[in-house]
């Protein structure tokens, strides 16, 4: 089936796609029929810039225990890292600091 | 029999008169030939829906696909040009409509043209197909399993994806529709509900579903692909539209 559902996030970082680096912008993900992946559905997460058009794009496509697995070890690498480590406001303390 | 036939990249005047590219493919005969709008699914305007409108000329038709997507994404590759279009909110009812309206008027004004048009849309493209039939003036429509055309989407779903049901009363071409047992969207109680209701209005219809087959049955590079739903399901819709569409 076709989901129409889209979930939106507003993302901030780069992303490397067909012609190489670009900023981010949003990301979308949406449980739907994939492009590539031998399955019915996939969780299709596209990490994108629309100012830059619609080839500014990461797109991956996985499977549910796949995208599952993703949130955890992007969790625990997380948790691993001190608090605030990667987040914008962290980063920008982190070269005051320096 | 002379069998040639072309296939090209046109532009079309699409809803409120947008120019929006589209690939065109004919049999090379003076006609009369009749022609089919081909719905692009939602993964978009790619290989394999401009391999189906290869067949439909292969088979004696003037079929054309518009880029539903050109708007938010000209010159795309298809599967970046659907997530750009998904991203932007999809593509509105009314603007399909518009689309395939445009679509219809452009094989009509081809001098091979006997005036007769039909439409076809996989999946999503089924739904678009039925609403296309509801309110445009055409001569045949093809449903290969489109969902909410007779139950509502879930709730948070866009409300543009409404159940086009109610608009069945405004129906005047006849209907086919090519479904499998095992789809979950449409579920056999959804098409039962279609039936039923088409049934009701005296409209002019007829509905297949196939054991063993689930959604995306024609799809020949998805793991859906049923050989034997999608053969007999091809030569149903060459009957059909040999019915409704022929000179």
């Amino acid at each position: 089936m076709c989901t129409y559902l889209t979930q939106y996030a507003a993302i901030d970082g780069s992303g490397k796609g067909s012609s190489g680096w670009f900023s981010l912008t949003q990301a979308t993900v949406y449980v739907d029929h994939p492009q590539h992946a031998p399955y019915e559905h996939t969780v299709n997460i596209d990490l994108g810039n629309p100012k830059l058009g619609p080839a500014a794009r990461v797109a991956v496509e996985l499977t549910e225990e796949a995208a599952l697995a993703l949130i955890d070890s992007i969790r625990a690498a997380l948790a691993s890292a001190p608090p605030g480590l990667a987040s914008k406001a962290g980063s920008a303390h982190q070269q005051v600091a320096a | 029999m002379y069998d040639a036939m072309m296939s090209e990249t046109v532009k079309i005047n699409g809803h409120q008169g947008d120019e929006v590219e589209a690939y065109l493919a004919r049999p090379l005969t003076p006609g009369p030939v009749g022609g089919v709008v081909v719905i692009h699914h939602m993964p978009g305007y790619d290989e394999s829906t401009k391999e189906m409108v290869r067949r439909f000329a292969a088979n004696g038709y003037a079929a054309i696909c518009p880029n539903l997507y050109w708007r938010e994404a000209p010159g795309a590759s298809p599967d970046d040009a659907a997530a750009a279009a998904r991203a932007a909110g999809g593509v509105p009812d009314e603007r399909l409509l518009g689309d395939v309206a445009g679509a219809a008027s452009y094989l009509r004004a081809l001098s091979s043209s006997n005036g007769k048009v039909g439409v076809i849309g996989h999946c999503s493209g089924g739904r678009q197909s039925f609403l296309a039939a509801c309110e445009l003036d055409l001569n045949a429509a093809v449903d290969c399993y489109g969902a909410f055309v007779a139950s509502a989407p879930a709730e948070g779903f866009p409300l543009q994806v409404e159940p086009v049901i109610s608009r069945a009363e405004k129906l005047d071409c006849p209907v086919l529709g090519l479904f499998g047992d095992e789809d979950q969207y449409p579920a056999p109680a959804e098409v039962a509900t279609l039936d039923a209701e088409l049934k009701r209005l005296g409209k002019q219809f007829e509905f297949h579903s196939y054991e063993g087959a689930g959604h995306a049955f024609f799809a020949v590079d998805r793991p859906s692909y049923r050989p034997a739903a999608a053969v007999e399901g091809w030569q149903r819709i060459f009957e059909f539209y040999g019915k409704h569409l022929a000179a």
